[in-house]
This record gives structure tokens, sequence and C-alpha cells, in this order.
């Protein structure tokens, strides 16, 4: 049998794991075992599913690849990086990536939207810069394209962010 | 201050009483929590993780439920004490691995338990004996409430608390159970009962957690999806599922020991006997008749046996904490004898066990399950 990730190299290392009822299993060879941390007792399947596999690319298919990768404008994460380690790289991470998470969360877990506790102090009005900053490039990309409509679109939701965001900040300056 | 002197000792540790806690050794919750603008840890390069680690260790050290606790750098801990650390399960194996810009703080109680550094800037747990779920997801509430009100979090009004993994983002909460089920390993049981949990989205995994055998008996129970569902809601169904699965244990016994009480008889009884013979014994070996030993303790097979003794076996026939206390490093093979010597002293004064049928171990279980029944409402 041959490791499913280099296909060079004798698959010795065999992983099992149940998921939601399902068995998924995984071949690799002890170097690729080890590059993908499965001795290392923190990493679990779905991680690895993750990182590789046709699901994972299905996954992953939904971000914006083009010719040249997205950065994140943060920490200069790039979606190679999150499809090598099955980690992102900083909070900002879930704005840059959020068209392709949205596929890979709805295969991993309950429901897509966040529900329960939330930090107290919570003030959203870095979220909505970094959600605003997105649009922008966005908003330059199809300027350039010359996608008027669709830029008409992202102007729209711009704004609405803007007066979201002055909202907030007022809220946050009013309460304080 | 000295890892060990800190330490609560094994003994005291076992003896904590908990709600049903013949089968539940523990409950467990945990939270994961970054700060914005910052890394995650898997990201940030060695020196943003020490900034990080100054900023992060004197606000937890702070904390009231830290008062008199024990705070240490990993890098500053030497390998045995980090694998104490882990048979104790205070700590992940993956923080473990970890040195530079690292850390543990530790309750005085070692109820609660912060890793910084760890795949997440925050790991914060709580872990109470018996089944506690509840209550220790409380008790992490209220830590984690203080520290949000210190710390700027990393939160999305969609995704939750964001984490360095997808697979924790929302919640941040993992919610895990340790149950000893040697009643349907026995009857063969347990691979149907690993289907049916898992169907309802949630885990079942080894003693030391992912990845790791099911050594002793010993099953964790965890919840696998955090985005969607609130805290309580996750807590509620692991809760009731972990209710489910003690009536199964407590009834696989009972039926074990209806219909062929010779079989559950002659375990126990070779388990004591090879424990308290052995010249050579691994850990693995150790831990599996420990806990058919710990089973006859449950059924009133060694009357008089405290079975927080067997408990603490489990525990300090562990690899380190063979070694722990040894002058000179030693050889698993060594280890192996060290460990035998150490089940003969502790065993000596336990009366082989008393096995005579008919034992109706139901009616003998029934009024303490009530009354922790009561407790609980």
């Amino acid at each position: 049998m041959l490791c499913n990730v280099c296909k060079k190299n004798k698959a010795t290392v065999h992983l099992t794991q149940m998921l939601e009822g399902e068995i998924k299993k995984m071949d690799m060879c002890e170097s690729c075992a080890q590059n993908k941390g499965v001795d290392d007792p923190g990493i679990s399947l779905v991680d690895l599913l993750v990182g590789l596999g046709p699901a994972a690319s299905d996954a992953l298919a939904g971000m914006p690849s083009g010719q040249k990768p997205s950065n994140c404008t943060t920490c200069g994460y790039t979606q190679v990086d999150f499809k090598k380690s099955g980690r992102l790289g900083c909070p900002d991470c879930y704005v840059t990536f959020e068209n392709g998470l949205n596929q890979m969360l709805r295969s991993m877990h309950k429901g897509l939207k966040h529900s329960g506790k939330a930090p107290k102090n919570y003030r959203n009005t870095r979220e909505l810069a970094a959600r605003s900053k997105k649009l922008e490039k966005e908003l330059q990309k199809a300027v350039d394209e010359e996608r008027y409509e669709d830029a008409a679109v992202i102007r729209d939701s711009l704004k609405a962010l803007a007066e979201t965001l002055h909202g907030v900040e007022k809220a946050a300056t009013a309460s304080s | 201050m000295n890892l060990n002197d800190f330490l609560i000792p094994t003994g005291d540790v076992c003896r904590r009483p908990g709600p049903f806690d013949r089968i539940v050794l523990s409950s467990r919750v945990r939270l994961a929590r970054n700060l914005q603008d910052t890394p995650f840890p898997g990201r940030a390069n060695k020196s943003e993780r020490q900034n990080l680690l100054k900023t992060l260790k004197p606000v937890i050290e702070s904390l009231r439920s830290m008062k008199e606790g024990y705070s240490e750098e990993l890098s500053k801990l030497k390998r045995l004490e980090k694998q104490i650390l882990v048979e104790r399960h205070l700590i992940s194996r993956e923080l473990a691995s970890k040195s530079q810009g690292s850390a543990i703080v530790l309750s005085m109680d070692e109820i609660f338990c912060v890793m910084i550094n760890e795949e997440d800037h925050l790991r914060m747990q709580a872990i109470l004996p018996g089944l506690q779920i509840k209550e220790a997801w409380k008790s992490i509430d209220k830590l984690d409430t203080m520290l949000e009100s210190k710390l700027p979090i990393a939160f999305s009004s969609h995704f939750g608390y964001l984490t360095a993994c997808p697979t924790n983002v929302g919640t941040g909460i993992r919610v895990s159970a340790m149950l000893h089920l040697p009643g349907l390993v026995m009857a063969e049981h347990m691979q149907q009962t690993i289907t049916a949990v898992n169907k309802l989205g949630l885990a079942v995994r080894g003693l030391y957690g992912e990845g790791t055998e099911a050594l002793g008996n010993v099953f964790q129970v965890s919840n696998q999806m955090t985005l969607g569902e609130s805290e309580i809601q996750i807590i509620e169904r692991l809760n009731k599922v972990v209710l489910q699965i003690i009536d199964n244990e407590e009834n696989a016994r009972a039926k074990l020991l209806e219909t062929k009480p010779k079989m559950v008889f002659n375990q126990i009884g070779r388990a004591y006997g090879i424990l308290t013979n052995a010249h050579i014994i691994s850990s693995k070996e150790a831990k599996n008749l420990l806990s058919l030993v710990r089973l006859g303790v449950d059924l009133g097979y060694f009357p008089d046996v405290d079975p927080a003794v067997v408990d603490e076996l489990f525990i300090v026939t562990e690899p380190a904490h063979i070694q722990y206390g040894e002058a000179r490093s030693k050889s698993p093979e060594e280890r192996d004898i060290l460990r035998s010597n150490l089940l003969l002293d502790r065993l000596s004064n336990m009366p082989r066990p008393v096995m005579k049928a008919p034992i109706l171990p139901i009616e003998k279980i029934d009024p303490k399950d009530q009354e922790t029944d009561e407790e609980k409402e």
C-alpha cells in the first residue's frame, strides 16, 4: 500500500477515526506522518482532512484562489499555509478566508453561526473594520475589471458597514 | 516553587468524592481563547510568543482562583516534571512538548489550569471529580468572564470565539468526562457504545485524549462540534449521554454477574494474583489489571478497601511517577521492576478477594446512586 500523501513510499502508519458515524482512514509513510504530526497526539484526522484530501479541496474551492493567493492583511498568512497546517494564522484570517471557511465549517460543526457566550465588553469594531478593508479591496478589483454592477453592490455594503461601524463606536463612547 | 512540593498528594486527589464516581473518574471543561491583533501561537515567532507570555502570565496569576497557585514557564520545567503533569491530566501532551514562550498556571486546589501558548493563546480548564460537567462549566465560565474584562479577546459575532484550528471555533469549548467501563468492555459492548455516541456528534477517546489507547478500560467522551450550538446545549447533551453510559455500564456488570459470574471472578482474581505476585510489570499491564481490581472493589469483593487506593495506583504506576524520586534515570525494564515493587508494597495489606455468588450488586449500588441523584437536584 502506498502513502496517501506522497504516493511514493510504502504506507506504514494507518490512521482510522470515526467522524460523525463515518469511518475515515488514512495510510501514510513514516516521514509524511511525521510531517503531518501524526505521532503528536494533538492532531486528529479532522485536521488532516482539512489539510488535504478531496473533501478539503472541495471545501477550499470556494476560496478566492485565482492566480494570486490571497494573503491575510494582518498576519500575511496564505491559503497555502492554511491548507498545509489546517490552522489559521491569526483571528483576522477568519475574515480573509471566510468564503472557503464557511464550506469547511459546515462539514465540521452543527451550524455556521455562533450561538452561546459572548464577551461582555465585546465591541465588534475590529471585525467590522477588517470586513470593510476586505470590501475595499474587492471594490477596487471590481472597478479595475470594469465590473461596475458588482462594484455598486460592494459600495452599498461598504456604506452600510461604515454606518454600523460608526454606530457601534458611538454606542461604545456613550457607554464608557 | 518546586513542582512536587506544590502538587497535592495523589492519594488526596483520588479521595475527593464526586457524583457517580464509581464510574465517572472526572469531568472537564476546557475553553480556547485568543487575543485580538495577535498571531496564533503556531504562526507567531519566538519573540512574539515570549512577549505575549509576558502580558498574559501576570493577568492569569492575578485571578482570584489562581491565588497561591503554581505558575511556571515550560522552558523552566524538567522533562520529567512535564510528564508528571501530563500523567495527572493537568496539561496536554501538546503543551508538554513546548518550551520557550509557553507556560502553565495551576490553581492551588488543582481544579483550574490555564495553559498559555499551546495551540491557542489560552487554553483554560476546570476539572472536578465524578460527574460534574455543569459545575465545571460554571467554574470555568466565571474565570473566563473575569479574564475577558482584562484582555481583548478575539471574538466575532458570526464565528464566535476565534481559534487557531477551525474545529474549535465558536464556543471554543471542549467538554469531557473520563469513564471507567470494564463491564461494557468485558461484555463486548464497547464498539457498539462508541458507534452510538459518535452518531450523536460526540467522540470517544482513550485515557490521554485524542489518538491514545483506552488503557485500563478508561474512556473519554467529549464533544466534537463547537459552532452553532451554545455551551449549555453541548453540556446538556454530553451529560445525558454520560448518564446513559453509566446506566449501560451498571447493566452490563449486573448481566455479566448473572450470566457469567465465574468469568468475572476469574478475571478479578487473576488480576489480583498477578499484581501482588509480579516481579516485572509494564504500565500497560498494570493499568489493565488495576481496572479489574477496581471493578472488584466496586462490586464489593474487596471489603474495607478504599477505591481511592486503587485509583491512586493508576497514577503512581505511570512511567514518570515511577521515575520521580529515583536518583538516576531508569530504563523501561528497570521501571517495570520498580513498578512491581511498588504494587507489592501498596497491595500487601489488601486481602484476597471474597467472591461468593450470589452477590447482587445492583441492590448494593442503588442507594448510593439515589443519593447522588438527589444531591444533583
